[in-house]
Order: C-alpha cells, then structure tokens, then sequence
C-alpha cells in the first residue's frame, strides 16, 4: 500500500517541452512511472523526445489519456494558471514542482482549489511525491529511495518535508538501514501552499503499510508546531522529527507582522520543544534521522 | 525587496493616503533650506536606511533651528547607522526625509501581510501605535486585532468599517480611517506587496488622520510583473557580497563562522550550518545554489565565498535533485583552477549523475590539492572541523 500515488497511477508534465519539464519526465519514466503524456500549448498533436503525446490543454490531455495526476513544470508567472487548468480538468494529484510563484498567486490557487475537493496540490517548490518501486512524480533521484515490499528490516515509513534534498537526506539513511519507504511526499517550501503535514500525517496513519512517519520541518510559521498537537491526538505511529534552523539567524524574513501572525515563537528551538512535548521523537542532527528511526523501530544496525 | 520610507509614502499617497509633507534631501545644507521652506517650526530630520532601529541609534532627530537641522543632517550623511538589526559595520546613509513636526494626539497601528495559516492576506491593527507591533502582542495580544482577507475579493468596506470602530475612531474619522485601511490594501495587492504598514497612524489635534510612518515591502517572486517598482531597490543597503549573489541567482547570506557552506537546497543548507555547530564549528553563511544551478553561477559561489577573509574551510554538500553533481563537481574544478583553494575543501556528493561527478574529482585530485572526500553528512562536519582545528 501507499497513499496518493501507486503503480496504477497515470501521469502528464504540463511543461513537457521545457528543459526541465523534459528532462525529468523522460527520469520519471525510465523510473517505471506511468508518464502517459504532456501539455504545452501551442504544440498539440506532436509527440517529445519519449514519443509521448503533447497536448494543447490539460482537458485534452485527460480525455485523451485517462491521466490521474500531473507534474507541473511551468514557469511561475504562469504556474497558479496551470495548477488551477489541472484542477479544473479534474486531475486529482497536481504535483507543482515550480519554485518562485507569487504568494497572492498562491491565495487564489487555495480559494480556487477549495472549490474542487477532488483534487489535491502537493507543492508547490517541492520535490513532489514518490511511492519507491512504483510511481516517481517529481525531481527526487529514484535510485536512493528503497520500495516497502524490499526493505530488508521489514519496516517501512512514510516521509513528509518542507525542504526537498533534506528529504533526500532522510530517505537515504533509512534506505542504507534497510529501512524501507511506502511514500515520501515533499510539501514544499512556500508560505502559502497545497498539502500540509496535518494533512499526509493522516494519509500516512491510514495506510497499513506505513509503520512509522518522519517530518521534517524548518523555522518559519507555525505547522509543525500545529503538526505536533495533531501527531498527539489523532496519530497512533511512531513520529520522528527533525527540524532545520537551529542556527539561522533571526529577522531574516518578511518583516514584523508576519512573525506576529503564526504566533511570534517560530524558531526551531520552540518547534522541537512543542514537538517533544507531543511525543515526537526528535533526530538532534540532521545525519541522525534514520539512526533515530531504526531504535524507534527496534532495529539493530 | 524592500524600499525606503520616502519612497513607501510617496506609494501610499498616489494611493489616497494622507501622508505629511516631507522632502528628501542628500546634502547639509539642502536640510536647513527645507526647514526653513516648511516655516522655521520644528522638523524631524530622518534617516533613510532599511534597517530598523533608527530612533535609538541617533538616526532620527527632531530639530528647532535650521543650524540644527543642518548639523544632523550632516552627522546622519557622515557616519554609518549600526543598530542591533545592522550588525557591527552598519549601513550607509545617503538619503534623508525632513518633514515638519506633527501635533500628535493619538497614535494607531495598521498593517497587512501574508497569514501562512490562514491561506489568505490579513490585516491587523492596534490602538497601540509608535511602538513595534511584536512589543504590543507580547505584552498585551488582546490589543492586537487581526481580520483574514477574503482571498478573491480582499478587504471588505463593512470589515474595514469594524476595525475602525474597534480601534476607537468615532464619526467623520472612522469614515476616513476605515476609507484608509480600504486604500491600504489596495496598496497591498496592486504591488504583490509582503508587508504594508503604517505605524504610526496618527491623530492630530487639530484632527487630521495622518499616516507619519510607513513601510511596504514586495514579494521578490512578483517582481517579474513590476519593473516599476525594481527601480527603487537601493543596493547600497545590502551588503556587497548579498547583491553579487543575487545576480547570480544565489541565495546567500553571510554569517560570523569560519566554514564556508556551499548546499544545494534551503532546508539542507540550513541543515547543514546546524551540523557544523554541532560539531563545535561556526558556519561562515548560508548558501542554497538552487535546483538550476549553472556551473557559472556555482563557480561565483566558491568565489563569493572565497571572498570572505574570516572562511578557514568550505564544506560542499550537495544532494542532488535537479541540481546535478557533475555540473557542481566541474565547477569546483573550475574555481580551484581559477581562484586557488588555499583552504581545505571537503566535499559530500550524493544523488543525480553522482558516479561522474566523483570521477571529475577524483581526476582533478593532483590540481586541487586541498579537497578531501567526505562520505556521508556526519563524516563531512567531522573532517571540516578537523581541517580547520
């Protein structure tokens, strides 16, 4: 089992003619994802580089593939206009991987998604979402990740993470202890976003396969700090945190009032203390996320 | 990016906010000619810088003469601003805001930005203005009223009319004050802005709203639809080393350690300055290459790194996504070629094309005599550590 994507799930790339919209969708494929097709308008009709079909618009694309999910590529002037062409189309994962959108952009895209409750948005400036051994949406390199069913600890987690090669980070210490990954889902850095922690926590405590969960968070806001209340209530699996920032320097953000909004005590030190406090295991070091599973585990390395 | 306050007001004014009359001026002598332009009353001669902190530095000062006026003026254009928020070398005052002084009799807070847990922009206001708003909230959080944004329509005149009600304006002002605040996000979305505030507001006492103080800043990721606004970014305020990373599309900011960081990611750049203090280390910056990193922009960032006299070592962390290992693996041989590493170099690759960037290191070995390999993140903080003990 795994959550939001799976061996069954089929994928378009709006942005398929880009450099990076290339590039990654021909990875995804030789991945094993099922990449069934790509959007760039103006350039319906024609085939890329894999010889997968290009359509105009992403209705087009849906009708004609059947694709559940999609990868999105473009760039951020025209990003929330793709996110919200891929919702209305109906696609129920829209990974945005495209970093730099502007945050009021971003405010429409959430009021306009909360209209189409079967769609979801991971990202964006994410590295998207993976289930390891069966479907990579996103620019994580593949080979790192290790898939539930091989994991020779016989113990596999979930991840969720703001920051992308931080999760890289995580999902290779626990490959390299035989600790495997049902679905590692990167949510992305921006303020104003898709998914949350709270949200995947719930996905992942719902999945059978998924014996334990690792976040991974940073200074900044208040998420991981609500994350934790959630985690003691709602959360039966083991969590194991590990926050960025400890020595970040402080005022290097948006100003006064935003510090005011999410409750003014956002430094990693308070959020590893709010997260403590819930029962969440916390890896000190950012070397040590997968040691502190494997003894959450009771694996012997 | 941010602006000046001069150049917030002349925004919020085009936008139907009453600001006080204010002239800029970059000379002494042109101080005491406006003062006496404005009446020969009493003035306030203001600092234009980006940091905070100006009142107590001495940067901003109200004067009663044109002599005064003049020799704070020239105090303020001779001498570097260090506050707590500018660290010890301070920033450069090239630009001041002489404005007549103002009978205050009430002094209000008003501001918008971004509510991260709300999805949505949100204003907030208090009875308690001229003082820093996270004062106010920590002492006394009920005097500081917030009101979420509909995140399609914005501020609502009903909404706006409230607060002004609740901050305790009563007739024809509460009109103007809530016409203000309607103004004021108008401000905020017409400019992608991140921050727009106005602290204080006053209340004069002959009984004019005024809006005395103001600072807006934008959201750097919507400047690509507001050239107008790119122009007013004064780069004399950031620190040289800042600018030329930006223009490389690096992001970088310098610290008071000795390691060098060179990381491709935020969160693991971040993660990475954490480790080295974990190991008894002080980190020199923080650098996230980015995910499309060229090997010109990585080869300016050993530079911009390099530049820093008090760096005794650079750890190179990469984990690579989009960014790939080979591209950075190459422009570390090409820096190396180019600058010269007198200083140890350890180097942790992993991730997309990392078998060929090893090799590209493995090959420039005899050049680069000071890079030392490093297996995994724990073992990379260790070997830096103990390369510049």
């Amino acid at each position: 089992m795994s959550i939001l994507v799976n061996q069954a799930t089929r994928v378009i790339c709006q942005g398929i003619t880009g450099e990076a919209g290339a590039f990654h969708t021909k990875n995804c494929l030789e991945y094993g994802t099922k990449m069934v097709g790509g959007i760039t308008p103006g350039k319906g009709g024609k085939k890329d580089a894999n010889g997968l079909p290009i359509f105009d618009t992403v209705s087009q694309a849906v009708a004609g593939t059947g694709a559940h999910a999609t990868m999105i590529f473009v760039p951020p002037p025209f990003a929330a206009d793709a996110i919200m062409e891929a919702a209305d189309a109906g696609v129920a994962v829209i990974v945005a991987i495209t970093e730099g959108i502007p945050v009021l952009d971003m405010v429409k895209v959430k009021a306009f998604l909360k209209e189409r409750p079967n769609s979801v948005l991971i990202g964006p400036n994410c590295p998207g979402v993976i289930t390891p051994g069966e479907c990579k949406i996103g620019i994580m390199p593949g080979y790192i990740h290790t898939p539930a069913k091989e994991a020779k600890s016989g113990k596999k987690v979930g991840i969720i993470s703001r920051s992308g090669t931080l999760t890289y980070e995580a999902v290779w210490q626990c490959s390299t202890r035989g600790i495997g990954q049902t679905t590692c889902v990167g949510i992305g850095g921006d303020p104003i976003k898709g998914l949350n922690f709270i949200e995947v926590l719930d996905l992942l405590n719902a999945d059978p396969d998924t014996d334990a969960i690792i976040m991974i968070g940073e200074i900044g806001g208040s998420d991981e700090t609500n994350a934790g209340l959630h985690i003691q209530k709602h959360i039966k699996k083991p969590v194991v945190a590990f926050i960025a920032g400890r020595t970040a320097p402080p005022g290097r953000r948006m100003g006064h009032a935003g510090a005011i909004i999410s409750g003014g005590d956002d430094t990693a030190e308070s959020k590893i203390k709010a997260l403590r406090s819930c029962g969440v295991s916390i890896a000190e070091s950012p070397a040590t996320l997968g040691e502190t599973m494997a003894q959450v585990l009771g694996i012997r390395t | 990016m941010k602006i000046h306050e001069y150049q917030a007001r002349r925004i919020l004014s085009e936008n139907g906010i009453p600001v006080p009359a204010g002239e800029t001026v970059l000379q002494p002598e042109e101080a005491s000619i406006i003062f006496k332009k404005f009446g020969g009353q009493m003035c306030v001669v203001k600092a234009q810088v980006y940091a905070g902190g100006r009142g107590k530095a001495g940067f901003v000062k109200l004067v009663k003469t044109a002599e005064e006026a003049r020799d704070a003026a020239k105090f303020m254009l001779t001498h570097r601003m260090v506050s707590p928020q500018t660290g010890p070398e301070g920033v450069p005052v090239n630009v001041l805001l002489v404005a007549p002084g103002v009978d205050i009799a009430r002094e209000y807070y008003i501001g918008i930005t971004i509510d991260r847990s709300h999805n949505t922009v949100t204003m907030i206001a208090s009875a308690e203005g001229g003082v820093e708003i996270e004062e106010v909230a920590a002492r006394s959080p009920e005097k500081v009223l917030k009101v979420p944004l509909h995140p399609l329509l914005g501020l609502q005149g009903y909404q706006a009319r409230e607060l002004a009600y609740r901050l305790g304006f009563e007739g024809k002002l509460a009109g103007e004050a809530a016409k203000l605040m309607m103004n004021l996000s108008k401000v905020f979305y017409k400019t992608d802005a991140s921050l727009a505030e106005i602290n204080p507001l006053v209340v004069t006492r002959d009984g004019q709203l005024l809006a005395i103080d103001a600072k807006i800043s934008f959201d750097d990721s919507a400047m690509f639809r507001h050239k107008e606004l790119e122009v007013l970014a004064d780069e004399t305020q950031e620190k040289p080393l800042d600018v030329r990373a930006r223009k490389a599309d690096l992001n970088y900011i310098a610290l008071d350690g000795t390691i060098g960081c060179l990381v491709n990611g935020a969160g693991l750049a971040m993660a990475t300055m954490d480790i080295i203090k974990l190991h008894g280390a002080e980190p020199a910056n923080f650098l996230d290459v980015g995910g499309s990193v060229t090997s010109e922009g990585a080869v300016e960032a050993f530079k911009i790194i390099l530049s820093d006299p008090k760096v005794k070592g650079i750890l190179v962390n990469i984990f690579g996504g989009i960014a790939k290992c080979d591209l950075i693996a190459e422009a570390l041989v090409t820096a190396g070629k180019e600058i010269g590493f007198k200083v140890p170099v350890v180097v942790r690759l992993e991730g997309t094309n990392v078998e060929r960037a090893r090799e590209i290191l493995a090959n420039a070995k005899a050049e680069l005599p000071t890079l030392i390999a490093a297996t995994d993140l724990t073992d990379a903080a260790k070997k830096m550590v103990a390369a510049v003990a």
